[in-house]
């Protein structure tokens, strides 16, 4: 069977163009899907997906071209090669043409072969899981859930001398529980790394706290209430803003970042002065691909930029705009710095002290919301979101959760929620519920958010 | 024109590698397995003020194996298309339902499908991988530029996706079908910016993604009758000054309005508040941790009333042009049509074999669908389109029975909670009705409701001359998630005294 690293120096010698890059995606997940107590649907696959972007000269510039083809065999590289350059010479000049990264060391584990995800990375979990089902049926509780592990060992090889290889494992694992009749619903997740790190127990005894809770049913009126945010609700939240912090986009007046009469609101105060969100790839527990890989160019990435560093950015640092996502191109036409997105986030907020319970004691009247679904830009000036609470809203009295009311659609901004923030816990790794799926690195506090707009009551449960 | 699989995919081991996992997982004890060898063909290009900003081509091809072993699903894929990776992958699937179960209290059954041998290939005309990149980008460049030249507008993007769809399907019962399906989508986008005040608006293009080749970008489709499939030059020459009215109309009072809403927009409201809410996978509960269930469950099928009497809501894979439209379903199931809401009232719901199977049912109606070889098939979304009125009225005559309202095209934001209760919605462009005349656009409009009520308000369907075929490229569902294109039909339709908010001042502008 042919290597990441074949793939990547014979793709390189048969490009005859400009220059070159060569990604090379070795991706592995094992699964385990269950439902009302019973296994349902589980999974193991292996792919490798091998993306050639050509850089060729033509009349006005330098093109790129990009295509990906999984598995094309050592024999099949120099037709992708050529495809590629055919495209780059179809599509004209880019405007992001730039020289490629030079004297970048290589990875000093560029020779490793790839890091596998299989189902024996699930079997650490199969007792708490029997457990979890055994326990159900005997309660009354159902539990439906999912646990992957997943693993993308990057290769990224270019003509300029570019060798680079990242393993990036992830885990992640979620509950749901319901009872009496589904007329109480509960939910937890985890990401980790690995899933040896995560503790089912724990899940379980986070869910049936939740269950409990619902026992007591308190009529609370839509409107603006104070909301205490979980850390996946806040992760939930704070991702969408972190993928709307583009620029150019801003640059050109069409973002919450753009500024009247022009340019962007960078260096003006955004949030509350205690905030800082950040990115870092080198953050412990949350490790992300420390280099840029593009196999295609936005906005927000261009492949000229493959290989270069990724490096830690604060976007909003003592409540002020610092950074926005940039590619050099777009850093060059904005006046910003190069800042490439990572690919995990950070929120403290200065002062904030304790895990989602502290947070709770100290509260005296609010909305507990356990997490948040099916959240959708509504206006992106103001970057007003809506989406829905799920799994358990509970009111809070005296520092107490006194029992739970109805889901609620929200209508409000995560700019905005940063600058109504009444009290914050400690940052702890989370895993967003909705946005989990495709971002799995984040770290956010226990928010309480005073005027949190909840707009219409939802009879879901 | 006779369309044909590509000889390329045919070219692949497909019976070879059948043969090999099918006779393995027999061999090992498999009461069921299916094979599934795809290709799955992508290009995206997308042009930001007549310049091109970036493109991709992906070839995502790969070998499936699922199983029922012990009353269990294994399920395992890998990109390699050869006899000695699908005998392997026979292999892992078995072991995998074997680890299962232990874990699994119930038996998996699936509902008995005649065996099916063919071949189908979508209805196109132009296989759009076919045209070269530069015409492509030359196409799409031309119409950024022509919005770029009008006053009113600042920015503009143009974009095209297209998918090409190859799967080989084969199962030990016996059935072996071939299926190459097409589809392509379209979007482009005004921007006007204000800079004195930051204020910036988006007029978008409501064309359609079809299940159609590249005639359909261009603008040569027609429909049966001969008329163009979509007239891409009348919507953009009129983008501009649908733009500029908009950046000048008024802020909606928030509250209670009739509202007639034009297929590019109803047909998302349909997607969310009746397909997904009438998947019995979801009813049951089997997405319950991932997408949610649905206030539609079994108890109530024959007796929930959905809606008004004139709704009247049907699935299928048949209908030509339709993104979910198929030969067969990735289970071997041939492709139907069927009944789904009747005069108002539930009657029926989307199946996999192994739904039917547990819900008592003869047969499935071919929902099952994996989006690559690298997950397993799970139930997704038929066509589910609202019916016409036969000899119906025409959209004039909709908008002329309202007094007081407002018309709604095109769709933007959506969003509904996880048993599709309450839902908001906004769209493109909303003109205001008053006396049954269009009196101007109206902006920072949101409409949001509870399914049943809305459908319970609708007043009126239209006739065939107001029916289009919407639909989307990305509904997403399942744990690995899965993406699925889907269209849904709809005739304009008025619905009465539905809360509109005002978007600006949700945001507390």
């Amino acid at each position: 069977m042919s290597t990441p690293q074949e793939f990547v120096e014979r793709a390189l010698s048969a490009s005859s163009s400009r220059a070159c890059v060569v990604l090379v995606r070795s991706q592995s997940l094992a699964n385990v899907r269950w439902a009302r107590n019973t296994l349902t649907t589980n999974g193991e696959t292996l792919a490798t997906a091998v993306s050639v972007v050509a850089l060729v000269d033509v009349p006005g510039g330098v093109a790129a071209g990009s295509v990906t083809v999984n598995n094309p065999g050592l024999d099949g590289l120099a037709d992708l090669v050529r495809r590629a350059e055919r495209v780059a010479v179809e599509e004209g000049p880019a405007d992001d043409a730039a020289d490629l990264a030079a004297d970048v060391a290589a990875s000093p584990d560029w020779s490793q072969g790839p890091t596998i995800a299989t189902s024996a990375d699930l079997a650490v979990l199969a007792p708490q899981i029997g457990a979890l089902f055994a326990s159900g049926r005997a309660d009354g509780i159902e539990h439906f859930g999912y646990a992957e592990q997943s693993v993308t060992t990057y290769y990224l090889g270019t003509s300029s001398g570019v060798r680079l290889r990242f393993a990036d494992p992830e885990g992640r694992l979620e509950v749901t529980a319901k009872s009496h009749g589904r007329s109480r619903s509960t939910w937890a997740g985890r990401a980790a790394r690995t899933l040896a790190g995560i503790d089912l127990e724990d899940v379980d005894r986070e869910v049936r706290q939740g269950l409990g809770w619902q026992a007591n049913r308190i009529d609370v009126a839509a409107g603006r209430h104070t909301a205490v945010l979980t850390p996946s609700a806040v992760a939930d939240l704070m991702i969408d803003l972190y993928w709307n912090s583009v620029a150019r986009d801003a640059a050109d007046g069409q973002s919450v970042w753009s500024s009247p009469g022009g340019g962007t609101r960078r260096g003006a105060t955004v949030a509350d002065p205690r905030v800082h969100l950040y990115s870092d790839p080198a953050m412990t527990g949350l490790e992300a691909i420390p280099f840029v890989v593009a196999t295609g160019s936005s906005g927000s990435s261009s492949v000229f930029d493959n290989g270069l560093p990724v490096a830690a950015v604060s976007w909003i640092r003592a409540g002020v705009l610092e950074d926005l996502i940039t590619t050099r191109h777009t850093a060059a036409e904005t006046g910003l710095p190069f800042r490439p997105g990572a690919d995990n986030l950070r929120l403290d907020v200065e002062g904030g002290t304790g895990a989602l319970e502290d947070v709770v004691a100290r509260t005296q009247d609010g909305l507990l919301v356990t997490c948040l679904w099916y959240n959708r830009v509504v206006d992106p000036q103001t970057l007003l979101l809506t989406g829905l609470t799920r799994d358990g809203v509970y009111a809070v009295r005296g520092g107490e959760v006194v029992g739970a009311v109805t889901n609620f659609r929200f209508n409000d901004s995560p700019v905005s929620v940063l600058g109504r923030i009444e009290d914050a816990g400690a940052p702890a790794a989370t895993l967003a519920r909705e946005m989990g799926d495709y971002f799995n690195r984040a770290a956010m506090p226990p928010l309480v958010v005073r005027e949190f707009n909840f707009s219409t009551v939802s009879q879901a449960s | 024109m006779s369309r044909q699989v590509d000889a390329e995919f045919l070219a692949l081991p497909l019976d070879a590698c059948a043969d090999a996992a099918l006779s393995r997982a027999r061999e090992l004890g498999a009461a069921h397995a299916d094979v599934r060898v795809v290709s799955i063909l992508t290009a995206y290009t997308r042009v930001r003020d007549a310049r091109i900003e970036g493109s991709l081509l992906d070839d995502d091809r790969g070998l499936a194996v699922r199983v029922v072993v012990d009353g269990c699903w294994g399920f395992a894929a890998s990109d390699r298309i050869d006899v000695d990776t699908a005998r392997d992958l026979a292999d892992r699937a078995v072991a995998l339902a074997r680890i299962s179960a232990p874990l699994s209290s119930t038996r998996v059954e699936l509902a008995p499908e005649p065996v099916h041998v063919g071949t189908w290939v979508s209805a196109y005309d132009v296989d759009p991988f076919e045209v070269h990149e530069a015409e492509r980008l030359e196409l799409l460049t031309r119409r950024s530029a022509a919005l770029n030249a009008h006053a009113a507008v600042s920015h503009s993007t143009a974009s095209l996706h297209a998918v090409k769809e190859r799967v080989h399907y084969a199962d030990l019962a016996g059935t072996r079908t071939t299926q190459q399906r097409v589809r392509v989508e379209s979007d482009v986008t005004a921007i006007a910016v204000d800079p004195r005040t930051g204020s910036f608006e988006t007029m978008g293009t409501t064309a359609p993604p079809a299940g159609r080749g590249w005639e359909y970008v261009t603008g040569a489709a027609a429909t049966v009758g001969g008329a163009r499939a979509w007239d891409w030059a009348e919507e953009l020459a009129a983008l501009p000054d649908h733009l500029h009215e908009k950046t000048l109309a008024p802020s909606v009072d928030p509250g209670r309005y009739d509202l007639v809403i034009h297929p590019t927009n109803l047909w998302l409201t349909i997607h969310e508040s009746i397909g997904h809410a009438t998947e019995l996978d979801r009813a049951l509960g089997y997405e319950a941790n991932y997408a949610g269930t649905s206030f539609a469950t079994p108890d109530r099928l024959g007796s929930l009333q959905y809606g008004s009497s004139v709704m009247n809501v049907t699935g299928d894979r048949l209908v030509e042009h339709g993104l979910s439209t198929v030969g067969w379903d990735d289970e071997g199931v041939g492709a139907q049509r069927w009944d789904i809401v009747t005069d108002g009232v539930l009657v029926g719901y989307q199946l996999d074999r192994s739904m039917a199977a547990e819900f008592g049912l003869p047969r499935s109606n071919g929902c099952a669908y994996a989006d690559s070889a690298g997950h397993t098939a799970i139930q997704r979304m038929p066509n589910v389109s609202l019916q016409p009125s036969t000899d119906g009225p025409d959209l004039e005559s909709l908008i002329g029975g309202v007094e007081d309202g407002i018309y709604i095209v095109g769709d933007k934001s959506w969003s509904i909670d996880m048993q599709r209760f309450n839902f908001q919605f906004t769209g493109q462009r909303f003109h205001r009705i008053r006396s049954g005349r269009l009196a101007g656009q109206l902006k920072d409009v949101a409409y949001q409701a509870t399914t049943t009520d809305f459908w319970g308000s609708l007043r009126a369907v239209g006739g065939e001359s107001t029916y289009l075929l919407g639909g989307a490229f990305n509904c997403g569902k399942g744990q690995p998630g899965q993406v699925a294109a889907v269209s849904h039909g709809a005739p304009a339709a008025v619905f009465e005294s539905v809360n509109v908010l005002n978007s600006a001042r949700e945001a507390g502008r």
